[in-house]
């Protein structure tokens, strides 16, 4: 029914979050900085002079290699749950496709992730091992993961509107994973690894760490998981949204 | 040829809003709450064809907004089916998707975005759209500050420019002046030559004859008589008359 223009559409509507939000800092983007980096600052002072871990050089980098992917994964997943509730007045009164909201709420985050992938690679430059050949995974293993939270968001988004509760849901999930996404340890027992891998956050975080820190191609194993995890996940979520979609307009 | 067609249309709501919760999707699997729903509209059939302006007249909760919203494809009818051909651009709302925080130009880029129209097109289009509304400097304020006339000028400005085949609104007609309200009749006018269909819901007698040549009256979810403006308004007044008459 609606035959418009799908990428102008995502793109004022990336465009009207973005303006939205920040026109009204007077700091601006500087605020997708500081976050992280504060986070940096209190788990390198916690493991470096609370619980220090020798085994783990330049622990602010390794870090902020775990912070930044988990970050963009929890607010992004939030901010899509949300985003069909959000814009319940568009959602009922203009026929757009409703894929729309919350795939334009994960390329709203994508900004502030662009943002912050550009001060890790910077302070990799100057602080880490610098620039290697390995450097052309990482738009591949951040395409994995945009497409992942896009599959997530298009699934918990369309819950959302039949069950209030599902953002909080989301909100104590990510909870959990902060604490099972290794973003501030580094080895996980033998008989876990596995099953580790199959989350496509520490997969990021994983990979990560081998292509900046450690200079070397992430495993073979790891990048196969996470591209079967990231499109299983965005199949499971449109298929959820399909089928859902018919009752949002009686359940706004 | 574009034509809109309702088939046995029939669109049901559930009448007890706590579905939204965890805790009441238990209460229906556990106790299997009984579905209290109403009809909002029920067993309607008619055909639009293009070129035809066509009113939605009956009372508040006759299922008018409710009739809009099928056609504009926003909700899934329970029975009966509903064919389109053509492009439906609708306007059930005054200015949604309109953003406070955005100036005028860019909220023109937005809706228009939302009403589907493309990048180019739009661009083609938006000085004409200033044009039309007649908002002047004021396109590059943001939109918080303008009247309720200019916000209904400027999305009417851009719902028109969107040229569709049939142009879906509801009751927003009545809000600019004089003048401007009289432009829009000339835009509608317009339109109707170029083949185009207008389907509105309108309150205002003065509107709807001067609009439509032909009008559905529903009541209570029933489409009671599908006919002339000019007669359809004769009996709905007579209703209305004899309404009053019977409550006093």
């Amino acid at each position: 029914m609606w035959s418009g223009d799908y990428r102008f559409l995502i793109s004022n509507l990336v465009m009207r979050d973005f303006k939205v939000r920040y026109r009204n800092m007077s700091l601006g983007v500087f605020w997708s900085l500081l976050n992280p980096l504060v986070m940096m600052g209190v788990l390198t002072f916690v493991f470096t002079q609370i619980f220090p871990n020798p085994s783990i050089k330049n622990f602010p980098l390794f870090a902020l290699c775990g912070l930044i992917p988990f970050n963009f994964f929890a607010i992004t997943w939030i901010s899509a749950t949300t985003s069909l509730v959000d814009n319940a007045n568009l959602v009922k009164r203009v026929s757009v496709p409703r894929q729309a909201f919350p795939i334009a709420a994960v390329f709203s985050s994508c900004i502030h992730l662009c943002v912050q992938i550009a001060l890790l690679l910077s302070l990799v430059i100057t602080f880490g091992r610098g620039f290697n050949i390995y450097w052309l995974w990482l738009p591949a293993i951040w395409g994995l993961e945009v497409v992942f939270v896009c599959g997530l968001g298009l699934m918990f988004s369309a819950m959302n509107v039949y069950i209030r509760d599902m953002q909080y849901v989301v909100e104590s999930c990510n909870m959990i994973l902060f604490w099972l996404v290794p973003i501030f340890y580094f080895t996980v027992p033998e008989r876990y690894y596995e099953i580790y891998q199959y989350n496509p956050i520490t997969a990021l975080v994983v990979a990560l760490r081998d292509i900046l820190l450690d200079g070397k191609a992430p495993p073979a194993t790891l990048l196969y998981k996470l591209t079967f995890v990231s499109f299983a996940a965005l199949t499971l979520g449109s298929a959820v949204f399909g089928r859902m979609k018919r009752g949002f307009y009686d359940h706004l | 040829m574009p034509f809109i067609e309702f088939l046995n249309v029939s669109k049901t709501f559930s009448r007890h809003k706590k579905r939204m919760l965890l805790r009441s999707h238990f209460q229906v699997l556990l106790q299997e709450l009984h579905k209290d729903r109403f009809y909002a509209l029920k067993d309607v059939s008619f055909k639009i064809r293009q070129g035809e302006n066509v009113a939605i007249v009956g009372a508040n909760g006759a299922g008018k907004t409710t009739l809009l919203s099928l056609t504009v494809g926003l909700a899934v009818p329970d029975h009966g089916r509903i064919a389109v051909s053509g492009k439906i651009v609708g306007l059930l709302e005054l200015g949604s998707g309109f953003h406070p925080d955005l100036t005028g130009k860019e909220n023109v880029f937005l809706n228009a975005a939302l009403l589907g129209l493309s990048k180019k097109k739009c661009e083609d289009a938006f000085d004409r759209i200033v044009e039309f509304s007649e908002i002047g400097d004021f396109i590059d304020e943001p939109l918080r500050t303008y009247s309720n006339g200019m916000i209904m000028r400027l999305a009417f400005s851009v719902a028109v420019n969107v040229e569709p085949d049939f142009f879906v609104v509801d009751e927003v007609l009545a809000v600019g002046d004089q003048s401007f309200q009289e432009k829009c009749f000339e835009k509608i006018a317009e339109l109707k030559s170029d083949g185009r269909s207008l389907i509105c819901v309108s309150h205002s007698a003065g509107i709807v004859r001067q609009l439509c040549e032909r009008a559905l009256w529903l009541d209570h979810g029933e489409l009671l008589v599908d006919g002339k403006t000019e007669d359809v308004l004769k009996m709905n007044e007579g209703h209305c008359v004899s309404r009053t008459k019977a409550s006093t």
